[in-house]
């Protein structure tokens, strides 16, 4: 009784703790501008964000800069998914393939996804398939490797009970194995995600002609530096509404698994 | 000639414990009373989860209690709402080992008097060495835990207690992690501790072999919520050899507790509620 | 004591008077009557004949443009090259050497403050309600989508590497930051109240438990740290950057010198991979007593 109010009351000090926090450093990056203190005298402050918002948010411009962003994000990382999910499972089930496969994978792996895109220009034919290509490079190894990881983890002990119930190779891959890599696959999603919206934006800045973030470089290079902020938060707030629909599929797709 | 203490006396009244995990009142332990006297070898034996953790826990000053008192010496250690900070005058040994992993066996035992300002770096050192030779565990102090049987652990946990010279001593079920064989010698090995300095302990486990073993004085709780049920008293003298585990006067004793502790362990199977960590 | 015997000490003397180069030999022919180096071999030489094949044997379309391995290999080991850049000219050196001397700096920067505010994060709870949904608003915005304000927070300022560094140092902050949180997080309870019991001071918990208790996953932070870094490091580079692994790439492919591309990116690859194998390293050695989960 007592200690159920106590609880409460102290989720909501650590949300006003917050708050303050937040609030605090808003005020003082405004108060740094206006004064000109050193770093933040070129960064346009809060208010002028503020301001230039209705303008940005009018201009249909703006918003096909979201879906082109949202598009390419969807088909690098699906087809990552759709291509990295199996190799892993297959990866992690047989040892001949892993031995094969994975020399090949950690060589390719250090080099960085956006070193490709000079490469990936070169080959495709078109803007759009060589900036999916290198968001494809970049969520694959992530998921490979988590699912990979994940799977060779299993619990022997789960796969020997089933044996013991006379399952056959298949059932223990659609009952066992595929259950039990879930929150595996789930967490490669999730930081395939996170990469896959770094590559994004800087596949953009680099070589596109839409998107958020060609929209907050050219903002750069136009001298509409309010609208460098504004396409900074909406790279973060599409990032975070991605990895919240993953994370929503992950609590659908894994109900056992006690909440973080 | 054995020592017999001086301080130590613990006295718990009328203590209840009210607690609130994830928002489910949970009365944990329900008007206990108990008065142990300095230098006693006190053993409270229950199922699992009957609330013999959370009186230990109340004592040692990790969490008050909802109403009641205990007092060590005559002076109140834990109140509802107020609760004495722990301390090495109730030196703890966790159910599974709390040594640090990342420090030696000789680091560990000569922490508590490095942290508590009571000696330099390297005469904690050296006193812990003599301890642990004392005890029959020279050779290890380089060692890390990770490296010990868990036996071994157990007793560098226990000199790491000791050396503090603490008025009680508290353990958690601390040998419950171990096979019976080892655990045997273990209990053993406690005993011969017990002897040397005759401080007050307070003993919790579920298994009540080891509570005849070892206890001046057994006391049996029931499951959730925790009362004390019964009290048996153990007349064997000190030192006690392992052979009277065969003696009839053993088997009596046990026998005098058995059903009674059986009752307790039904009920907890058959209420089949998650253990409280 | 002597009703309870301590456990001879001499089994684990014998097991340290086998020599090491019988261990080493012993190991090594274990490994190679292993199928695994040669199916790893088969993979990686695969990987690479397919590469040969497909752009400089058969010529497929597309696949042509790209620069083959025949053609890398010649421009890598050629003392004059026909690009300027072999493993005999100092320019490429000198561009692995602004990389990494980026990157070190970032992660000295990301490590000197993304630790120590990790680990109070972890231990402090109000320290964490204020610090941490700051922090959380600002991980979400990729690292790169930083870059021009990167460049007007330091203009005229300092130099044009502190942009690149900053970029960098932002990455391998955040990964810092949380993973050391998470560490002190994970710390058993029962550390902290042996520590409270043997009459620790809170500078003492702070140095003797939360410290070494978090240790491994501060480890495990870096090296996730420096992985991030050094890849928000090269876009960095491509974006705005003069000399460095990432200004090659993308100065090569834009003077169309296609055999550079994939020198710089192969590289980059080796360069990261020694990178965590060193933290890796150093982190097992520090961490001896972490081998087995200790119970």
């Amino acid at each position: 009784m007592a200690t159920a109010a106590f609880a409460k009351s102290s989720t909501t000090l650590s949300l006003r703790r917050g708050l303050v926090s937040v609030l605090g450093l808003l005020v003082f990056w405004e108060i740094g501008r206006r004064l000109h203190f050193p770093f933040l005298s070129a960064v346009p402050a809060p208010t002028e964000v503020l301001a230039s918002l209705d303008k940005i948010v009018g201009n249909s411009k703006f918003w096909n800069d979201w879906i082109s962003s949202f598009s390419r994000v969807l088909s690098g990382f699906a087809l990552a998914q759709l291509i990295g999910i199996p190799v892993g499972l297959l990866m992690a089930m047989s040892r001949t393939l892993r031995y094969l496969w994975f020399p090949p994978l950690e060589i390719l792996r250090p080099i960085p996804p956006l070193a490709w895109v000079p490469t990936s220009i070169i080959f495709w034919p078109t803007t759009e398939l060589s900036i999916i290509f290198v968001i494809f490079l970049g969520a694959f190894f992530t998921v490979v490797l988590t699912v990979l990881g994940g799977a060779r983890a299993i619990d022997e002990r789960l796969i020997r009970a089933a044996r013991s119930f006379g399952s056959k190779p298949r059932d223990i891959f659609w009952r066992i194995v595929l259950p039990a890599t879930m929150p595996s696959i789930i967490t490669g999603m999730a930081v395939g995600m996170g990469v896959t919206w770094e590559v994004v934006v800087a596949a953009e800045m680099i070589a596109g002609k839409s998107g958020l973030g060609y929209f907050t470089w050219a903002s750069y290079v136009g001298g509409n530096y309010p609208q460098i902020i504004v396409g900074m938060a909406s790279i973060g707030i599409a990032g975070y509404l991605s990895s919240g629909a993953i994370r929503l599929l992950g609590k659908r797709a894994t109900p056992w698994q006690r909440r973080i | 000639m054995t020592p017999v203490a001086a301080t130590g006396a613990i006295n718990i009244r009328n203590v209840s414990k009210i607690y609130d995990p994830d928002g489910a009142n949970v009365l944990a332990v329900d008007n206990c009373s108990v008065d142990i006297a300095p230098g006693e070898f006190c053993v409270i034996v229950g199922p699992s989860g009957c609330g013999k953790t959370t009186l230990l826990n109340a004592i040692a000053g990790f969490h008050d209690i909802s109403s009641g008192e205990i007092s060590l010496d005559g002076k109140p250690i834990c109140t509802p709402g107020i609760s004495a900070e722990p301390g090495a005058d109730r030196m703890v040994v966790f159910q599974n080992g709390a040594l640090f992993p990342w420090s030696t066996v000789l680091n560990n035992v000569a922490y508590g008097p490095v942290v508590q300002g009571a000696a330099t770096s390297t005469d904690a050192k050296t006193k812990a060495q003599a301890l642990l030779a004392e005890l029959g565990l020279s050779g290890i102090g380089d060692r890390y835990p990770n490296e010990l049987s868990s036996g071994m652990r157990r007793r560098v946990e226990i000199a790491r207690a000791l050396i503090n010279d603490p008025k009680v001593l508290l353990l958690d079920e601390p040998f419950r992690a171990m096979d019976a064989l080892t655990k045997g010698v273990a209990q053993e090995f406690l005993l011969q501790a017990y002897d040397r300095v005759r401080k007050t302990v307070f003993f919790i486990t579920h298994d009540l072999e080891e509570a005849i073993f070892l206890g001046d004085r057994v006391l049996v709780m029931t499951t959730r919520p925790g009362r004390i049920k019964q009290t048996l008293h153990v007349d064997f003298g000190r030192p006690r050899n392992y052979k009277i585990r065969s003696s009839r006067q053993y088997l009596s004793l046990k026998s005098q507790i058995f059903e009674a502790v059986r009752e307790e362990a039904v009920r907890a199977f058959e209420a089949g509620e998650r253990e409280l960590a | 004591m002597t009703a309870i015997e301590t456990p001879s000490q001499s089994r684990t003397t014998q097991a340290a008077d086998i020599s090491s180069l019988a261990l080493t030999l012993f190991r090594l022919r274990q490994w190679l009557t292993q199928p695994s180096p040669y199916l790893g071999f088969l993979g990686v030489a695969s990987l690479v004949l397919a590469w040969y094949l497909l752009t400089e044997f058969f010529n497929v379309p597309r696949f042509n443009k790209l620069p083959g391995p025949v053609a890398v290999w010649q421009e890598f080991t050629s003392p004059s090259p026909t690009f300027g850049i072999s493993i005999y000219t100092p320019a490429y050196y000198m561009h692995i050497f602004w990389s990494i001397w980026r990157v070190l700096q970032a992660f000295f920067w990301a490590t000197i403050l993304g630790v120590p505010l990790g680990l109070f994060m972890g231990w402090k709870r109000t320290f964490r309600d204020y610090a941490f949904p700051v922090l959380e608003i600002v991980r979400p915005i990729p690292v790169l989508a930083w870059v021009p304000v990167a460049i007007l927070i330091f203009a005229g300022i300092a130099s044009r590497e502190a942009p690149v560094i900053f970029l960098a140092f932002l990455a391998t902050f955040f990964a810092t930051v949380l993973n050391t949180m998470l560490g002190v997080e994970s710390i058993d309870e029962v550390y902290f109240r042996a520590a409270r019991c043997l009459g620790s001071k809170p500078r003492h918990v702070f140095f003797r438990v939360v410290l070494p208790g978090a240790l491994p996953y501060i480890f495990t932070g870096l090296q996730i740290g420096v992985g991030v870094g050094w890849f928000s490091l090269v876009a960095a580079e491509m974006i705005s950057g003069e000399y460095g692994l990432g200004f090659l790439i993308w100065d090569s492919y834009v003077l169309s010198q296609f055999p550079v591309i994939i020198i710089a990116m192969l590289t980059l690859g080796v360069v990261g991979y020694g990178f965590s194998a060193i933290i890796r390293i150093v982190g097992a050695s520090l961490m001896r007593w972490a081998d087995r989960s200790g119970a």
